[in-house]
């Protein structure tokens, strides 16, 4: 019983989080569509999920995730995308399929096989959809970091902190490198210009379809690729203030 | 063939003057600090360019002459750092640690100082006789930035001189310097790291004590440390047990850091130039406050608007080809008839020898000063404008989505852009991509680009007698082609592509020297490699005519020519001839046929078969040695080899396509 609810509740957080990320919250009748289940029986399970704290429920406006239930649908996406970057690269399995079956898997692995599985896809930034992974929860600097850590079995404390790609940064906000996506030859390239952990840098101008960032770091304006700009991290500004 | 030797220009002792100099002494820093500004300004314009040997990375050196003393200068290229091992960053670390330079000038951008100074500890660590130029200290003004260049240099323990090399402003002071510290020779003091660190560097120093290596042994340890690949090999060699006990200690330092131990070095560096920075720097807010944007930011608004960019970049690109065609075929055509009082212009296919080889010559020379005069030259004049005033990045930073389809980022527009004048300067600019795929790739789509030459063909048989509409719709499809034979090539070639990282300087009114100097550097291949082959090519192909050597060409390849093509059977001469100059095909063609309305000749579609053909058939043989020098024999082979079928299968399918409705 009590592992059927888990991965029910994890089912819920999800749709919810990206039906969030979609119109700002989650409609009863939105999820009822996405999970193909009754509207009645989603407003029970959604009581019950506000019981624990994981949203919160407002009759007729619809829910929004606390901070704890975000954190769960985060590390559930996370896996979901890792586990469709698995099936389609080393499995080599057809990328319409990969969907349904991530879904399934992504309820059972556990944070240890999630990380490993980020090694082994050398901590791949987007799912085979093109939708972002998010970075892992470990409090390291970038991924040489990470494996070297697994070598020696060092224990590594999560982050707990919310980072964001400098992609997803605003036009007036700055923020503080917390961490590289890649391995030594990407982190060696951006330090080599500056930018290394710790340094702020801020956007002063994207350009459209994904196009090169303008970043401002140490006095200078840099252009640097979409794609590797999406894998420097820094600190969410006013993470609380949403 | 003289082509390659010539613009290779890898024999500095090739020269008189440079060889006999009595020093040496290196420009080294990171891209866009004005290096080259500095450089141009200590040596005038007795330069060699050339590349390192076997490496695709331009080396240009040159002489300064100063209170009597000839002094070699070599500009370094422009890095940030000595640890990513491309092939820029070894070559300059091999040449200060190896060839031991009498000194070496760190050229730094006053405006970003802590980035610069990243690199001059790491300068400082291969221990040469040091100096450093602050440049661009108008700039750094302007922002509001000081900088107390005297504590700097008691900081650093190297002099240090401030320069604005565009202006040519400190450069006296700067040659006066470099002159004491090529005579006193002194080393710079060491920086030290945190204690963790320098206690393992110590252990690995006295560990080398009786090893040799052609490096400093602190700058050996600290690269042990950071398990540089290339001195593991080299201590390996000599006593392996030093690099287990290094990486042994490189570990401990992980441990206690829990990164490795590249990036904590990194870190520490930066440490090290953040304080030195910040000790150096005084910040005045400017008096409009910070808020207000600058004029970049306001140029920028336009010139990166996600529409308005796009129309910015087709005007400059398209009106800067337009207007030196406008310019240039009048010009081309006084040119050719002040030259032509004194010679005929056609190619003498009979006749004496003497007199057809003489004409060879003549008629290869006037159509390398009737191509680089009125078009080459202004066109690459413009574009040294562009560039200089800052705009060129900003049409990079616009195109780099698109160029990604083609394995290539931004930066491959300066080449594809520069084959537009001519291909062999933009094969050599192919230098600027980081990844050796990225070069090959830039280069092969380079030879696909229509030069002048070609343009001429596609103006002379297509504008001239079908209508101007074919003769742009050529272009286009050549635009076409490119993306289309870019996105195959990307996925065929082997190697990894990497993505754009480039500064973004601010907007500033050209200089007039940096512009003439850019365009003398590319025009020169021009003089070193197209002029010697059109005219010595020129001469030997109607030679070989007039022997009769070329008669059985018709016969071999008429079943191409005719058969497939569509097109006379006298065409197959016309199209070896074109291996030279691409519009020697229509010369030829004129004079075998005695006519020059070709109208008269050939239909519609023929013209535009022939045309095609022409502008594809093959890189001309200028082009095929600079891609020989760049790639070696069998990468240019293979390219010219695909470029021959690609255009006889596209050649013979518009044939029979526009056989259709024309």
């Amino acid at each position: 019983m009590s592992t059927m609810a888990q991965e029910q509740v994890e089912e819920y957080l999800e749709t919810i989080y990206d039906l969030e990320n979609r119109d700002g919250s989650a409609k009863t009748t939105a999820i009822a569509h996405c999970l193909k289940v009754a509207p009645a029986s989603v407003t029970e399970v959604l009581k019950s999920l506000s019981k624990r704290g994981l949203v919160s429920y407002e009759p007729y406006r619809g829910v929004t995730l606390t901070g704890e239930g975000r954190t769960i649908a985060a590390t559930i996406k996370r896996r979901h995308r890792l586990l469709e970057v698995f099936l389609t690269d080393i499995l080599h399995i057809n990328r319409e399929k990969v969907h349904d079956e991530a879904c399934r898997m992504e309820h059972t692995i556990s944070e240890e096989t999630e990380e490993a599985l980020c090694r082994l896809l050398e901590a791949p930034a987007r799912c085979p959809h093109g939708s972002p992974i998010s970075p892992c929860n470990r409090e390291v600097g970038d991924c040489t970091e990470c494996a070297a850590a697994t070598e020696w079995a060092t224990p590594i404390p999560p982050r707990n902190r919310k980072v964001i790609p400098i992609t997803d940064l605003g036009p007036e906000q700055q923020g503080r490198i917390a961490f590289i996506r890649g391995d030594q030859k990407v982190v060696q390239r951006l330090s080599d210009l500056g930018l290394t952990l710790g340094t702020r840098v801020a956007v002063t101008r994207k350009t459209p379809r994904e196009g090169p960032v303008e970043v401002f770091v140490r006095r200078t304006k840099l252009a640097i690729d979409h794609a590797i700009a999406e894998k420097i991290f820094v600190d969410a500004p006013g993470a609380e203030e949403r | 063939m003289s082509g390659c030797g010539g613009c290779k220009g890898c024999s500095p002792k090739g020269t008189g003057s440079v060889k006999d100099a009595e020093f040496t002494v290196a420009l080294a820093g990171n891209a866009n600090v004005g290096k080259s500004a500095t450089f141009n300004q200590l040596t005038g314009v007795d330069q060699i360019i050339g590349n390192w040997p076997g490496k695709t990375v331009e080396r240009a050196e040159g002489l300064l002459v100063h209170r009597g003393h000839r002094i070699r200068v070599i500009d370094l290229p422009g890095i940030y750092s000595f640890s990513t091992y491309s092939m820029e960053e070894l070559v300059s670390r091999d040449f200060i640690a190896l060839e031991h330079p009498d000194a070496v000038v760190n050229v730094i951008d006053a405006s970003a100082l802590e980035r610069n100074l990243f690199f001059t500890i790491q300068l400082i660590e291969l221990a040469p006789p040091l100096m450093i130029a602050v440049n661009q200290i108008d700039l750094a003004e302007k922002k509001g930035l000081t900088i107390d260049v005297e504590k700097l240099s008691t900081i650093l323990g190297v002099p240090v001189v401030s320069t604005v090399a565009i202006r040519g402003k400190g450069i006296s002071s700067l040659t006066d310097a470099i002159l004491d510290l090529v005579h006193d020779r002194p080393v710079p003091p060491v920086l030290y790291y945190g204690r963790e660190i320098e206690e393992r560097i110590a252990r690995i120093v006295s560990l080398l004590g009786p090893v040799a290596t052609p490096y400093p042994a602190r700058w050996t340890a600290i690269k042990l440390l950071e398990r540089d690949p290339d001195l593991i090999r080299i201590v390996s060699a000599e006593d392996p047990s030093i690099v287990l006990e290094a990486d042994r200690l490189a570990g401990e330092i992980e441990a206690i850091h829990g990164e490795p131990v590249s990036v904590v070095i990194t870190a520490e560096r930066y440490q090290i130039a953040d304080r030195v920075a910040a000790e150096v720097i005084t910040v005045q807010t400017p008096r409009d406050g910070p808020q207000k944007k600058s004029l970049t930011d306001r140029i920028d608004q336009v010139a990166l608007h996600p529409v308005l960019g796009y129309f910015g970049v087709v005007g400059v690109i398209g009106g800067l080809l337009v207007w030196t065609f406008l310019i240039g075929a009048p010009v081309s055509a006084f040119i050719t008839s002040f030259l032509t009082q004194f010679e005929q212009y056609e190619p003498v296919i009979t006749g004496p020898l003497t007199d057809i080889l003489w004409n060879g010559v003549f008629t290869g020379f006037l159509a390398g000063v009737t191509l680089i005069i009125p078009y080459v030259l202004p066109f690459y004049l413009i574009l040294a404008v562009i560039e200089d005033s800052g705009y060129l990045t900003r049409i990079s930073v616009m195109l780099d989505r698109g160029m990604h389809k083609l394995g290539l980022h931004g930066k491959a527009i300066i080449p594809l852009i520069l084959g537009y004048g001519c291909n062999v300067p933009a094969i050599y600019s192919c230098r600027i991509m980081e990844s050796p795929k990225q070069k090959l790739l830039a280069a092969f789509l380079v030879t696909l680009v229509p030069c002048t030459a070609r343009t001429v063909v596609i103006l002379g048989l297509v504008a001239a007698f079908v209508n101007i509409w074919w003769a742009l719709a050529l272009y286009a499809f050549d635009i076409l082609l490119i993306l289309v034979v870019g996105r195959v090539a990307f996925k065929v070639v082997p190697g990894e592509s990497v993505g754009l990282i480039m500064e973004m300087p601010d907007y500033h009114v050209p200089s007039l020297r940096v512009v003439l100097k850019q365009t003398w550097a590319r025009t020169r291949s021009l003089i070193w490699v197209v002029f010697p082959a059109y005219v010595i090519g020129s001469a030997v192909l109607q030679g070989f005519y007039a022997a009769g050597l070329l008669d059985p060409v018709n016969t071999l390849l008429a079943p191409i020519t005719t058969l497939w093509l569509g097109l006379p059977a006298v065409v197959g001469i016309t199209l070896i001839f074109g291996i030279v100059r691409k519009e020697l095909t229509i010369l030829t063609l004129a004079v075998i046929f005695h006519t020059t309305n070709f109208a008269t000749i050939m239909s519609p579609v023929q013209l535009i078969v022939l045309a095609l053909v022409s502008m594809l058939y093959i890189p001309c043989i200028s082009a095929i040695f600079a891609l020989a020098s760049e790639f070696g024999w069998r990468r240019a082979l293979a390219i010219t080899g695909t470029e021959i079928t690609l255009a006889i299968v596209l050649g013979g399918l518009a044939y029979r396509a526009l056989g259709l409705f024309m």
